[in-house]
C-alpha cells in the first residue's frame, strides 16, 4: 500500500487517485464542529488563526481523553457539518481533510481548485486509530473540550482517497 | 412487601454498566459483523470489515471505548412498584452513576448544556433516562451510549392510514438512503409503528436493545422486517458507503397499538457500534 507523509506535497497529492488505499504517517491536526467556526471566524476576518494553516491536514475528530496512550479513541466523525466551513479552510492553505461520509458539490469543487484532497478513515474504529497516534497535544481552544484542536503525529493511519486533486469523488459511483 | 435498594447501588450499576457497553461489543453486533467478513468480496470494505473486528479486540483488550463519540447516555429503568430508593433520588443516582463512568474510564463527555448557546458541560449529564414501573421488586437498567452521528440520521413520520400500503417500508429505506455514507454503516435499524409521535421515537430506540436475530429480522413484525433489511441491502451503500450488499446488519421493529386516524413510524438509526448493556440491581 502507498504510503504518505503529512504535510503533504503537491506532488504527493497528485499522485492519490479516488479509491486508492493509503497510509498516512506524519502531523495532522484535529478541528470538528466548533473549531471550524472559530477559524471559518478568523480567516473571515483576516485575523491570525492559532494555528498556521498552510499545507496542513485537518482530521474530523473529537478523541476520547488519553488515559495511559498518546490519545484515547479517535475516529473520524461526519464531515458533511463541515461543508459549510470548508472552502474557507482550503483558502486558507489547508491541503488535507480526513474524515467519514459524503461532500458537498461546493466542496468537491474547492478541492479541485485548490489542488488538495479528502480522505475516508476507518468509520467507527476509534481504539484502532487510537493505535497510529505516536504524540498528541491540545495547540488551540482548549476550552472547547474534545472539540479543541490537537496536533497529532501518526504513523501509518489506514485511510481511503474519497475525492482526489481532480475533483473525483469515490461516493459519485462514477469511477 | 417493600424492598429497599440504596441509591449507591443503582450509581455503581450505571458506572459498570456504561464502561461494559462501551468498551465490548455486543455479541450479536460482533457476530453479524463476522458473518459480514465472511460473505464480502470487495477488496476495500473486507480491509475496512477486519478493522472494525480488530478495532473490537483492541478496545476490549487495551480497554478503550470501541468508538470515541461515547454518546449521550440514555438509560432505560424497569423498576418494581415494590422497590423504595434509599440515601437519594433515583436520578440522581443515574446522573452521578454517567459522570464517574465518563470521568473515571476517560470516556469523552459530550453532552452541551445549551444546544443553541452550544455551552459545554465536562460531565455528560444529565442522561436521558426512561423509568418504567413495573409488578413486583426487581430493578432493572439498560444503558445505550448514543453516538450522534447516526441518531443526527433517525427519523420519525406520521403516516396517512389510508394510504398505509408500503409506506413503513419505504419510510425506512428512504431513511437509510438519505444516511447513505455518512453514518458509519453498515446501519442497524430499530423501527417503531404505532403510539403517539413520543412514544414512537421511543419504541424505535427500544428496538434497539434488543439482540439482532440471526436473519437480521427481528421483533414483532418479522415479515416486515425481513422486506425493509431485503431493499435496504439493495440500495448498495455497502460498508463505510464503499458499495455492496452490507448496508444493514439488522432491523428490530417494536408496534404499539394506535389512533384510528393515524400511524407514526420512527427509525432509530444507529452505526455498527450499536452499544447497550443491561443488568439487575
Amino acid at each position: 500500500m502507498k504510503k504518505i507523509t503529512a504535510p503533504l506535497t503537491g506532488k504527493q497529492i497528485r499522485s492519490l487517485k479516488a479509491g486508492e488505499l493509503v497510509f498516512l504517517s506524519g502531523i495532522i491536526y484535529t478541528a470538528r464542529d466548533q473549531a471550524h467556526l472559530r477559524l471559518k471566524r478568523d480567516i473571515g476576518k483576516n485575523r491570525k488563526t492559532p494555528l498556521d494553516l498552510k499545507g496542513q491536514v485537518i482530521y474530523y475528530c473529537g478523541p476520547t481523553p488519553s488515559g495511559k496512550r498518546a490519545i484515547g479513541s479517535c475516529g473520524p466523525t461526519t464531515s458533511g457539518r463541515m461543508d459549510g466551513s470548508t472552502p474557507q479552510m482550503l483558502e486558507a492553505g489547508v491541503r488535507g481533510l480526513i474524515g467519514k461520509g459524503r461532500r458537498s458539490e461546493p466542496v468537491r469543487k474547492a478541492i479541485k481548485k485548490h489542488g488538495a484532497v479528502y480522505f475516508l478513515a476507518p468509520a467507527g474504529a476509534g481504539a484502532y486509530i487510537s493505535g497510529c497516534v505516536i504524540d498528541s497535544r491540545a495547540v488551540a481552544y482548549e476550552e472547547l473540550g474534545p472539540e479543541a484542536v490537537y496536533r497529532l503525529e501518526v504513523r501509518d493511519l489506514p485511510l481511503i482517497v474519497g475525492i482526489d486533486y481532480g475533483g473525483k469523488d469515490l461516493y459519485s459511483r462514477s469511477i | 412487601m417493600t424492598r429497599k435498594v440504596p441509591a449507591r447501588e443503582i450509581q455503581n450499576k450505571v458506572k459498570k454498566l456504561f464502561f461494559k457497553a462501551n468498551i465490548m461489543m455486543r455479541p450479536d453486533i460482533k457476530k453479524a459483523l463476522e458473518k459480514a467478513y465472511a460473505k464480502e468480496r470487495s477488496v476495500r470494505s473486507r480491509y475496512m470489515l477486519k478493522i472494525l473486528l480488530d478495532n473490537a479486540e483492541i478496545a476490549k483488550k487495551e480497554k478503550l471505548p470501541l468508538c470515541q463519540d461515547t454518546g449521550l447516555a440514555v438509560i432505560f429503568v424497569e423498576m418494581g412498584c415494590d422497590v423504595r430508593v434509599t440515601g437519594g433520588g433515583i436520578m440522581e443516582a443515574l446522573n452521578r452513576g454517567v459522570e464517574e463512568a465518563y470521568t473515571e474510564y476517560n470516556f469523552r463527555k459530550s453532552v452541551v448544556m445549551d444546544p443553541v448557546s452550544r455551552e459545554y458541560r465536562n460531565t455528560n449529564t444529565p442522561a436521558v433516562a426512561h423509568l418504567n414501573i413495573v409488578k413486583g421488586s426487581g430493578l432493572r437498567i439498560t444503558v445505550m451510549p448514543k453516538g450522534f452521528g447516526s441518531e443526527n440520521k433517525s427519523r420519525i413520520m406520521m403516516l396517512d392510514p389510508v394510504q398505509i400500503g408500503d409506506a413503513v417500508t419505504d419510510f425506512c429505506v428512504e431513511t437509510v438512503k438519505l444516511a447513505g455514507a455518512d453514518a458509519c454503516p453498515p446501519y442497524v435499524l430499530g423501527v417503531g409503528v404505532g403510539g403517539t409521535m413520543d412514544l414512537c421515537a421511543l419504541l424505535a430506540k427500544k428496538a434497539l436493545l434488543k439482540p439482532l436475530a440471526k436473519s437480521g429480522a427481528g421483533g414483532n413484525s418479522l415479515k416486515l422486517g425481513k422486506r425493509i433489511l431485503k431493499q435496504v441491502n439493495s440500495l448498495g451503500i455497502g460498508v463505510m458507503g464503499l458499495g455492496g450488499e452490507c448496508t444493514a446488519l439488522g432491523v428490530n421493529i417494536e408496534m404499539a397499538p394506535t389512533h384510528i386516524a393515524g400511524c407514526p413510524v420512527a427509525v432509530a438509526l444507529s452505526c455498527h457500534s450499536l452499544r447497550s448493556a443491561s443488568g439487575m440491581v
